[in-house]
């Protein structure tokens, strides 16, 4: 079996052994309820969507240091993994809060800037598909993501001032070992998850591009 | 900086010779006021509490459109690359054409910081000193990301879409930076809070200024 394959069953495993263990082996939360179980998705897919930019701010900077194809199509892979992450993390977030906060959303800087975070990488995503030359890409698309890298921090502070004159933020909550334990098995199982679907993307798109260069007349 | 220069000055020829570009801005910068006091009603009051947001988005606007528009003579006529054939460095380009925006944008707030005093009866006069600090920061900071994202969509299929998408994220701290110290400074306290957000801003700028300027050379390579 080749290692690749290994790594896609050990993803499915530890994803589908996480998500049972934390819809019935971890207890629900006294005061939320089975809601709070959404933690378990949550946490991991806010995990791996920082993870994922971190990978494409470090490829395009290797990318523009080396200039090799390669690196910029790991960052792609990454980026769009962290799209639909990000996304994720959002939408589950929002159910969450619905019932425990009475509201979808707030603009606390955690939210707010995570929201932003999904607008720059969907940006860096119109922007690759729009440009045709794979040099150009590479080079336009690097450039926005070690930009949009510099930007986050300084959205995050500005967002935190501003709603800090207004209000404080809302508090992270604590939490029970138990419930702990899980949502760490879960953030190790979406790590690996994150890997075996940066990779596989990152196959796909090594495919693309060499049909891409292969046959430019194939193009629209 | 010679470079700079004259790209600066022939942006502003350019512009000088054809008047079409700034009043096409000016009228859509009045327009964008007028539509906000429609949308929002009539209340001189509440106007002139929302009277720093409503005229720094207004400026985001208009100014979105003229980055637009900044790369886009020289597009039209393969102008870029005539640019970079020039011997030295492509940094001037990037120096030229910010140089070029900021006179624009502050021939546009010349004229949209009194509109913005008179229409929504905000007291913008009393505090012109450090209301023009607080527009050179927010506007030095605009140009410098707006500058480096124009050059960067000029060349893209729906650039007029693409721009805003990429700027407007990079730009959260400079409206709620301009937005939150301009507030501060017309409800008086020049000190307190206005002083935070000026930091911001400064801070904001530098950073952005170097990376820009930094790795601006990239965006123009062939």
């Amino acid at each position: 079996m080749n290692w690749q394959r290994t790594l896609g069953i050990l993803a499915l495993v530890s994803v589908a052994a996480g998500t049972l263990l934390g819809l019935f082996a971890a207890p629900a939360d006294r005061l939320q309820g089975d809601v709070q179980r959404l933690l378990y998705v949550h946490v991991p897919t806010a995990w791996v969507a920082m993870c994922s930019f971190f990978v494409v701010f470090l490829m395009s900077t290797l990318y523009l240091v080396q200039r090799r194809l390669a690196w910029d199509l790991v960052a792609f892979a990454s980026a769009e993994v962290g799209v639909l992450c990000t996304a994720v993390t959002l939408v589950v977030g929002s159910l969450w809060a619905r019932p425990t906060w009475g509201i979808w959303w707030t603009w606390d800087p955690r939210l707010t800037t995570t929201a932003i975070l999904l607008i720059i990488y969907v940006g860096y995503l119109i922007v690759r598909s729009m440009t045709e030359d794979p040099d150009q890409r590479a080079r336009w698309s690097a450039v926005i993501g070690v930009i949009a890298f510099v930007q986050v921090p300084i959205v995050y502070l500005s967002v935190f001032w501003w709603r800090s004159l207004h209000q404080p933020p809302s508090s992270p909550r604590s939490m029970a070992s138990s419930i702990g334990g899980v949502l760490l098995l879960n953030v190790v199982a979406y790590t690996i998850a994150f890997a075996y679907l940066v990779l596989r993307r990152y196959r796909l798109a090594e495919r693309e591009l060499a049909l891409e260069l292969a046959g430019p007349e194939r193009e629209r | 900086m010679r470079r700079a220069g004259a790209i600066l000055w022939k942006d502003l020829l350019t512009e000088l010779r054809t008047r079409q570009g700034f009043s096409a801005m000016l009228s859509f910068a009045a327009l964008v006021l007028f539509l906000f006091s429609f949308a929002i009603g009539p209340e001189t009051e509440l106007l002139a509490r929302l009277a720093g947001g409503l005229l720094w988005v207004a400026i985001v606007f208009t100014g979105t459109l003229a980055l637009g528009r900044a790369f886009q003579s020289e597009e039209l006529a393969g102008g870029v690359r005539l640019l970079r054939l020039y011997p030295g460095d492509p940094r001037a380009i990037y120096l030229g054409k910010l140089a070029a925006n900021l006179v624009l944008l502050a021939a546009l707030e010349a004229v949209l910081f009194p509109a913005t005093e008179i229409l929504f009866q905000a007291d913008l006069g009393s505090h012109a000193l450090p209301l023009a600090a607080v527009a050179v920061l927010g506007t030095g900071g605009f140009s410098i990301v707006g500058t480096f994202f124009s050059a960067l969509t000029v060349h893209l299929r729906a650039r007029e879409l693409l721009l805003p998408l990429l700027l407007f994220p990079a730009l959260v701290p400079i409206v709620l930076g301009a937005v939150g110290a301009t507030d501060a400074v017309l409800a008086g306290d020049a000190l307190g809070r206005a002083g935070g957000w000026i930091r911001l801003l400064t801070a904001y700028d530098v950073i952005l200024f170097v990376v820009c300027v930094w790795i601006f050379p990239i965006v123009l390579e062939e």
